[in-house]
């Protein structure tokens, strides 16, 4: 940082990041605009940017008429309960790989890996007909199952390059103090851990909330999450676009907020942890 | 050193987590097996039997498989290219002193969050639509011919939606990795009177070698299997059918379970191909 910049070069590459950043963000952002306009104004030419009559009648039509909250529920449900139910099967799991690994660790820890490469196709038939079978399809607690397996191997990954980074000697300290394991865990291991479950916990939500493979294939209506609610615009009939703008904003604009947040843990945990 | 003690407690830690995800990954895979020797349509399920290699040959053979593999090839090659080269590009520029630079990043970083439906069907309506979308008054203004993306060029287009998706993912793992660059290595060599385009070529590009790498295994194992995209704009067919999407039809519209199936794993085998070289790649950092 100690490099001088000159003037006229921070001006140039503040007005060059910040074009393309509206640029690469333009499709949202004319999303949002599109959402508040009447369906007349939205497919009108030449676009009004700004000054249009603004309204909200298209989010409360969204509501009305096809039971927006109902999806947003549904993905709330299917999105945390998958995450949830991973964090609890993978806690232990990392605890155990990251402080008292064995000579299988390192193996386990990439077979893991390279559960997650298999292309969901490749499974698709067998899952289907077992959802079939078991009177699973378009139930959330299906889902749930599901969703939580899938990401099972990211959140076991990060769990454990995060335990890994908390040092050891306060462990043996307080053992030697005649800590047992469960007091160890409590007071010393969890305060710790926090900020990584935490972190865990984030990046996986989201996966798992725009998740959009199992969630098209196996629900129709009553399990539908957002992602398969929105696709139900792409039928020839639903064709509003300042309905599908308002819809689909409300769709992102949680995860974006919680997303904003999670940037860092996102490199990390999309990375395995190979780039941080 | 763990104890024994320790040691049979890891074990049994562990083992619910390896056990669900054993039942999760070997007992559907070997249904899969199973199910691409058998004979099974779901429209008529009283009559399944033995069909030996049939279903292989009849995937294999299908003149829909050839496009489809063609297909898959050309969105993870081109949408790799696309990414990796702005993403750099991108990356470089976010690394200089750009005022509000925090702002910026979550800009370019918002993509990613957007879930695939809601980017194919804004993109495909809002921005490509032939007569009223965005880039049609962009073409018109500029007194071009607009273009009629989903009919003239359906596979492009999708492309598009699917790069715009994963240009922040590589903008921000590379501005990761510039970030940890060394800003004295680069001073002396400015210093030795190298360019910028020097600098750039022997310092910061074999820097970035290893990320791009991981960009581009990560990258390609989500391409590999892209659906979202293809369902909610062409719905499939010849000319935007990828692998994935022609194994889902086979299923789901034909209700052919032994023909999917046999297309299953041919994307189970073309997938494992390129984790071999991830898994090999993480492992390696594992030691580090």
């Amino acid at each position: 940082m100690a490099r001088a910049v000159t003037p006229a070069h921070r001006i140039t590459v503040t007005i060059a990041a910040w074009a393309v950043g509206i640029v690469i963000a333009f499709p949202i952002i004319w999303m949002v605009l599109t959402s508040f306009k009447t369906e007349l104004e939205a497919s009108s030419l030449p676009p009004k940017f700004v000054f249009f009559d603004w309204t909200v009648e298209n989010y409360a039509i969204v509501q009305q008429r096809s039971d927006y909250l109902h999806h947003a529920m549904n993905s709330l449900i299917i999105a945390g309960g998958s995450v949830l139910l991973a964090l609890i099967i993978a806690i232990p799991a990392a605890w155990a790989m990251a402080f008292a690994p064995t000579e299988r660790t390192r193996g386990t820890l990439l077979w893991m890996l390279s559960t997650k490469m298999m292309p969901p196709v490749g499974v698709m038939v067998p899952i289907y007909l077992f959802f079939r079978d078991f009177g699973l399809l378009d139930t959330r607690i299906g889902l749930v199952g599901l969703l939580c397996l899938a990401n099972l191997p990211i959140v076991v990954w990060m769990l454990f390059t995060y335990f890994k980074e908390i040092p050891k000697d306060i462990l043996e300290a307080a053992r030697m103090d005649g800590a047992t394991i469960g007091k160890e865990l409590i007071h010393v291991l969890t305060p710790m851990a926090v900020p990584g479950i935490a972190s865990t916990l984030l990046l996986n939500f989201i996966l798992a909330w725009n998740e959009a493979f199992w969630t098209l294939v196996l629900t129709s209506s009553n399990a539908a999450p957002l992602t398969a609610f929105i696709a139900s615009y792409s039928s020839p009939e639903g064709l509003f676009w300042a309905k599908l703008s308002a819809a689909s904003t409300m769709a992102i604009a949680p995860i974006l907020v919680l997303g904003w947040f999670s940037q860092r843990q996102l490199v990390r945990g999309l990375t395995f942890g190979a780039v941080k | 050193m763990a104890t024994q003690q320790t040691q049979a407690l890891g074990r049994l830690l562990v083992s619910p987590a390896v056990g669900l995800l054993l039942l999760i990954s070997i007992v559907p895979l070997a249904a899969t097996v199973y199910f691409s020797f058998l004979n099974y349509n779901l429209l008529d399920p009283g009559s399944v039997e033995w069909a030996g290699f049939d279903n292989y040959t009849y995937f294999l053979t299908d003149p829909g498989f050839i496009s489809a593999l063609i297909n898959t090839l050309i969105i993870v090659g081109a949408v790799l290219v696309i990414t990796v080269v702005l993403g750099v590009m991108v990356a470089l520029l976010m690394d200089q002193a750009v005022v509000g630079r925090n702002l910026v990043r979550l800009l370019v970083i918002a993509p990613f969050f957007v879930m695939p439906t809601v980017s194919a069907l804004i993109w495909k309506n809002l921005l490509m639509h032939p007569v009223s979308g965005f880039f049609a008054w962009m073409a018109a203004s500029l007194g071009l011919q607009p273009i009629d993306w989903f009919t003239d060029y359906p596979l492009m287009a999708i492309i598009l939606i699917i790069s715009w998706e994963w240009l922040p993912f590589a903008a921000l793992i590379l501005l990761t990795a510039l970030q940890s660059l060394d800003e004295e290595q680069k001073e002396a060599a400015e210093m030795d009177g190298a360019s910028a385009l020097s600098t750039f070529i022997y310092i910061t590009l074999p820097h970035l070698a290893r990320p791009i790498t991981v960009v581009i295994l990560i990258e390609t194992i989500f391409l590999l299997t892209v659906f979202a995209e293809i369902y909610v704009t062409t719905g499939g067919g010849e000319r935007t059918n990828n692998l994935a999407f022609l194994i889902y039809s086979a299923a789901l519209k034909d209700y052919d379970i032994g023909a999917a199936s046999a297309g299953g794993l041919v994307a189970v085998v073309l997938a494992n191909i390129v984790a071999m070289f991830l898994v090999r790649m993480v492992g390696k950092n594992l030691d580090a």
